[in-house]
């Protein structure tokens, strides 16, 4: 039997609640990039679905994820096959992966942005990364997106500044193609757990984070959130979901990554 | 065929206006000894095709770059190439900003010689907005519509590789090869920058050969620069210099790149490794954990 925990950190109800995104997968590449995605897809692998597959994030498959940050000297990875970048793309185009990611706006239709703001797009006011593998991730394969910081800048009012992904937008879709093609599965953020399951593909409220209100939600996400009738709280870790964590993040590095490391239950 | 080239004899190929690509990823095995001689160099009005990393920022900063292809600069553990982005946000680069898989799918149809690789990566995203050349096909066996990736083709290719023979056979000896087997193979000319120079008959191990990635005849130059990748790393001969980035980055806030060039730089390759602690201390640094 499992123990819901009463003493969590945010993070690590966020971990738990990602996790929960990679669930019914089967026999995929789960991608978690950033400290939350990846404590996440790896927690899902060693509980609920062991059919995952992982990477060390440079070149090899794992049978076993990897702890995060530096590890012992004789530790040995549990290597099962070189993969290295060209074979990610033969995978990713095939569609067997769901990579859980960060973007810096996240706009009404599910579309993101990784590459630039504001300004002209031959002279941005600020540059970021680039498109990345966002077109190919968002066309070929699920994605879910991970929110440190749940606001109307990420959520924000209009359409991306610059489309990495393709998301559900009607004026945007390829000849031939239908939105339903497009599959964003979770958003989890701060505050909340989402979905783009609402009429249209609009998001949708699918549990709040505890103490969290929907009216919270609503004023940092710059556009309307469908909201059911009824909405759970997010699900506690487990304290076997803990050690699990704790286990996979020896240096705590989870701590780090969503503002102050609040506790779980607001006080 | 003897292949070998002093940096500057190989990098003297170079012409202007010729489009570049550059192996490796972000900060890993980059051949930055090549790219420092390019620094040294006159020439310009480069277009750069490159998984980016501080190769891009250097060649943006000292204004060789006239069109970047890119699908991001970064230098992971710093995530923000800071000399790519003043390039950037100061309008002074033209650019083709692609998914990485549509850069991967260009390089393979300039090494295979077709005009373009038909793809549904970047469908219903900006990368197609901002690259009106880049068009969209019917195809002859569905009713959707398909992006033709065209070919990248490269006049010069430059690689970082662990090991090198005088004829070009190019072993990379770390986890990954990245996608330098299409670079060199998109390229009509090929120059490696290799840490060792060795012996064919180094080859003869069946493991070894196994770390050969394209054929002698996909390289045209072979370029003896032991460390030759720093600060990008050389995994498993030496991980990517953290400190050393991390001043590059902090160069951009003060003292700019005139400031960077001219406490590294140096005349060549010797100096330039004297100014960053030596050949001994590159090959020291600890491989990243990931």
């Amino acid at each position: 039997m499992s123990t819901v925990a009463t003493d969590y950190t945010l993070a690590e109800l966020c971990i738990v609640a990602a996790a929960e995104a990679f669930r019914h997968d089967g026999e995929v590449l789960a991608t978690g990039i950033g400290v939350i995605p990846r404590l996440a897809a790896s927690l899902a692998m060693k509980t609920f679905n062991p059919d995952l597959m992982m990477t060390d994030s440079e070149s090899f498959m794992l049978s076993e994820p990897n702890p995060l940050g530096k590890r012992p000297a004789d530790f040995q990875q549990a290597n099962e096959s070189w993969m290295g970048f060209s074979r990610i793309f033969d995978n990713v185009w095939s569609g067997k992966r769901h990579a859980m990611l960060g973007p810096t706006q996240i706009d009404r239709f599910g579309q993101t942005n990784t590459s630039a703001l504001g300004g002209t797009y031959q002279q941005p006011k600020v540059m970021m990364l680039g498109a990345r593998g966002f077109p190919g991730n968002s066309i070929c394969h699920a994605n879910s997106f991970f929110v440190p910081g749940h606001n109307t800048r990420i959520f924000m009012d209009g359409e991306c500044d610059f489309v990495s992904s393709i998301g559900y937008n009607p004026a945007r879709v390829p000849r031939g193609r239908a939105l339903d093609d497009v599959d964003i599965r979770r958003v989890i953020t701060n505050l909340c757990v989402m979905d783009f399951g609402g009429p249209d593909h609009q998001i949708r409220l699918l549990s709040l984070h505890p103490g969290v209100t929907v009216d919270e939600v609503q004023e940092n996400t710059a556009y309307p959130v469908v909201v059911p009738a009824s909405v759970p709280t997010t699900p506690a870790p487990t304290v076997e979901q803990l050690a699990i964590i704790a286990a996979l993040d020896p240096h705590n590095q989870r701590a780090a990554q969503i503002a102050d490391n609040p506790p779980g239950i607001r006080a | 065929m003897d292949k070998r080239l002093s940096a500057r004899d190989a990098v003297a190929q170079i012409e202007d206006g010729m489009t570049v690509g550059i192996g490796g990823w972000g900060p890993r095995r980059k051949p930055m000894a090549l790219v420092r001689e390019i620094l040294r160099s006159d020439v310009k009005d480069l277009t750069v095709v490159s998984y980016g990393g501080a190769d891009v920022g250097l060649l943006c900063a000292a204004g060789k770059v006239k069109k970047l292809v890119f699908a991001f600069v970064s230098l992971d553990f710093i995530p923000l190439e800071p000399y790519f982005r003043q390039a950037r946000q100061s309008g002074a680069i033209e650019v083709m900003e692609i998914d990485e898989g549509m850069m991967l799918l260009g390089l393979r149809a300039a090494a295979w010689g077709v005009p373009f690789i038909p793809t549904e990566v970047g469908l219903g995203t900006d990368v197609l907005t901002h690259n009106p050349d880049i068009k969209l096909i019917d195809s002859p066996y569905d009713d959707k519509e398909w992006v033709a990736m065209p070919a990248l083709k490269l006049d010069v290719s430059l690689i970082h590789v662990d090991r090198a023979d005088f004829r070009g056979v190019c072993q990379i000896a770390g986890p990954d090869h990245y996608l330098d087997d299409w670079f060199a193979r998109a390229a009509k000319n090929t120059i490696v920058s290799c840490d060792e120079l060795v012996d064919t008959s180094f080859f003869a191990d069946p493991a070894r050969a196994r770390e050969v990635f394209w054929e002698r005849s996909a390289t045209s130059a072979v370029v003896e620069i032991p460390g030759g990748a720093h600060p990008s790393s050389c995994s498993p001969l030496y991980g990517f210099d953290v400190a050393h980035f991390k001043a590059y980055t902090a160069s951009a806030k003060e003292g700019g790149i005139e400031g960077y060039l001219e406490k590294y730089l140096g005349a060549d390759e010797a100096e330039y490794q004297r100014n960053v602690g030596g050949l001994e201390a590159i090959r020291a640094l600890a491989l990243p954990t990931y």
